[in-house]
């Protein structure tokens, strides 16, 4: 081998190839099993090309296999921070086929709930959004406020996470007095003075703005051509929340502001995410002072099973509850598609039925999947590190995406 | 029909389905409204247009969603559904169409770029091809996956398995070998319910409507029914719901025989 010293280039004009690297699938900043193939100038971003499907668990086709009511759990299994959020839309396209009436206290406890999820979604948000760019405390004073939404789910529904406390025709169990009282006290004394301490450690801090202050600024046409929803599209500067403009359940008697934000960086998106939650307090609040008593389930015996002592009693009750739970009921004919705002954005589902006690197809539109496919659009020309601040702002949870 | 439910409400539908003909013309198929939503249904080739006047003329300004339907016994076999939102008139329609394996849907990714992952999903799921989608890969799928898993004729376990192999230190794909079989309980009435063939299930037309017997099927003997033999009129005499005045003295008697007890 002879060294061929005169072809070696000179430095000045070297040509400097882009290099391709990979993140994740198991990075911590990914927030779950997300791979990014990047090409990248120096420390420049020049493509990014997302890889999704790592956690598919084909939960769609697990869905027409089982009856209505066994589908149910799929669903907080999907985005497992905020697992009630995703029963809601899947539960309201069901009664939306059946055109079933729900009963008040039911629809207050579903609004409160899915609030009380909202915030304990957004304590994790946000405290991994922070750690994400470089703090650690806040994200272990918000995991505290978390943990507290995690006893109140186990409260009522004896679940932490996978409630499946919502239910074709209301909720499965009354909750008791005491816990509308526990959070109660919580929304008004423990919330507050953790969130606030803890949101006081980064909102006005420096570092924290210099990474996240015009971060992927996104504008208004790239929000709705992209189809952001959520804290995405207002982040952007549209005031478009659908528990406003297309209320569900009792969201329509509800006072609560839509914070927006004005420049559409990072920055915002986490801002607005902190407004969210004391908003959410607020309507908890309503919720706890304005809910009837009453029945928490649909009394038609044909949808919603009956309450076990009745069972002990009445043959009829043995026999409803005996068919519902083999083979179901039977939903009419036709599809809709239901959409709500979860803690990440619009989380819709597009059920379709045959009139069988079986969904013939349950399409579910999760928020991420558009919000991940702009990571090229938002990531161009920022440097590798403000990737897991865009990452975080879009808060992606990947049960949810890949399904 | 009243509305009892506690869905999403946004505005009415009442002259939308007239506005939506008008702007789209002859590429419409058939406009229906059912369960409070309209659904539009539109010649495949002119999809890109008609999307187009929709989002244009029609403020449909978001693709929220694009939504893959296998019907086997449909002619054309699968049905593609767009979900639209418009964001100015608060109101969502869903625009169909139906298409073949071969045949290929028109992109619209030139109108709206949020198409581009959900075409891939569809193509993924049931092998509908996209026309003009420049990135038509799968999407979530395994690298190397054959096959399209939400297809009706697509067994639920699927045809291989993985497992990490400690001899060969390297991931093994296997054909599926399950202790037990997947167990599709079927719970329904024949009497009632949706029905429907999957292909290769062909083996006779369904029943339509009850069974013919010759004879109804009664229980041959009285005996074997566990109905007993029929009270008679001393046993009817006997029973406290018959003669109420005769078995209250008892917990008269008793309490009497208490207080003489405490005495």
């Amino acid at each position: 081998m002879s060294l061929t010293i005169e072809q070696t280039p000179t430095t000045g004009d070297e040509m400097i190839e882009n290099y391709t690297i990979n993140f994740g699938p198991q990075h911590p900043a990914a927030h779950g099993v997300l791979r990014l193939v990047m090409e990248l100038d120096g420390e420049i971003v020049e493509r990014v090309d997302p890889h999704v499907g790592l956690l598919h668990r084909g939960t769609e086709k697990l869905i027409e296999h089982k009856t209505y009511l066994q589908a149910l759990p799929y669903f907080d299994r999907l985005d497992y921070c905020s697992p009630l959020c995703m029963e809601h839309s899947y539960v309201l396209a069901i009664e939306k086929l059946l055109n079933l009436e729900v009963p008040e206290r039911a629809q207050y406890l579903r609004v409160m709930f899915a609030e009380l999820t909202r915030i304990s979604n957004h304590m994790l948000n946000l405290g991994s959004h922070v750690m994400d760019v470089g703090a650690m405390t806040p994200n272990l004073w918000m995991f505290e406020l978390r943990e507290d939404c995690m006893n109140f789910f186990e409260r009522a529904s004896g679940a932490r996470m996978h409630a499946a406390w919502f239910r074709p025709g209301g909720v499965h169990q009354d909750v008791p007095l005491k816990l509308l009282t526990d959070i109660g006290d919580w929304i008004d004394t423990r919330l507050p003075k953790l969130f606030d301490d803890a949101i006081s450690l980064v909102a006005g801090n420096r570092i924290f703005k210099q990474r996240n202050v015009d971060i992927a600024t996104v504008s208004k046409e790239d929000a709705i051509k992209w189809g952001f929803s959520g804290p995405m599209i207002r982040g952007s500067g549209i005031a478009w929340d659908l528990r406003k403009s297309q209320p569900y359940d009792v969201y329509d008697r509800m006072d609560f502001d839509v914070p927006v934000g004005t420049k559409g960086d990072c920055y915002d998106r986490f801002m607005l995410r902190v407004e969210e939650v004391r908003q959410s307090a607020r309507i908890i609040r309503q919720c706890i002072n304005e809910m009837p008593e009453g029945p928490v389930c649909s009394d038609d015996r044909k949808i919603s099973p009956p309450k076990r002592a009745e069972m002990k009693q009445s043959m009829e009750a043995l026999i409803h509850h005996f068919k519902l739970y083999t083979e179901g009921f039977h939903v009419p004919e036709g599809s809709v598609y239901v959409a709500t705002e979860s803690p990440k954005g619009e989380f819709g589902v597009y059920l379709v039925s045959d009139g069988s006690n079986k969904p013939y197809r349950c399409k579910i539109r999760p928020t991420a999947f558009s919000h991940l496919q702009a990571m090229e659009m938002m990531t161009k020309g920022h440097m590798l590190a403000d990737t897991t601040a865009i990452i975080g702002a879009i808060d992606v949870v990947f049960g949810e995406c890949d399904r | 029909m009243s509305v009892h439910h506690a869905a999403p409400v946004y505005a009415t539908n009442k002259g939308v389905a007239g506005a939506i003909k008008k702007a789209l013309g002859r590429s419409i198929l058939s406009v229906e409204e059912a369960h409070g939503e309209i659904a539009v249904h539109v010649v495949t080739a002119k999809l890109n247009e008609a999307m187009r006047a929709l989002r244009d003329t029609c403020d449909y300004q978001q693709l929220v969603e694009i939504a893959g339907v296998d019907w086997p016994d449909r002619s054309p076999r699968f049905e593609v559904v767009y979900c639209l939102l418009s964001l100015t008139k608060n109101h969502r329609i869903r625009v169909h169409v139906a298409t073949e394996e071969e045949v290929p849907v028109p992109t619209v990714t030139d109108i709206w770029p949020v198409a581009g992952w959900l075409e891939r999903e569809v193509f993924d799921m049931y092998g509908v091809l996209f026309d003009g989608n420049t990135d038509l890969r799968r999407i979530l799928t395994d690298y190397g996956f054959s096959g399209h898993p939400q297809r009706k004729d697509f067994p639920l376990t699927g045809y291989v398995e993985l497992r990490y192999s400690e001899e060969e230190k390297r991931v093994k794909y296997e054909p599926v070998e399950l202790a037990q079989d997947f167990r599709s309980f079927d719970f329904m009435s024949p009497w009632e319910g949706a029905q429907y063939l999957l292909p290769g299930d062909e083996k006779g037309e369904p029943p339509k409507g009850p069974p013919k017997v010759d004879k109804p099927k009664v229980t041959p003997d009285k005996s074997k029914t566990g109905a007993g033999p029929k009270a008679t009129k001393k046993a009817a005499k006997t029973s406290p719901k018959n003669n109420p005045e005769k078995v209250k003295p008892a917990p008269k008697g008793a309490a009497a025989k208490t207080k003489a007890n405490k005495k």
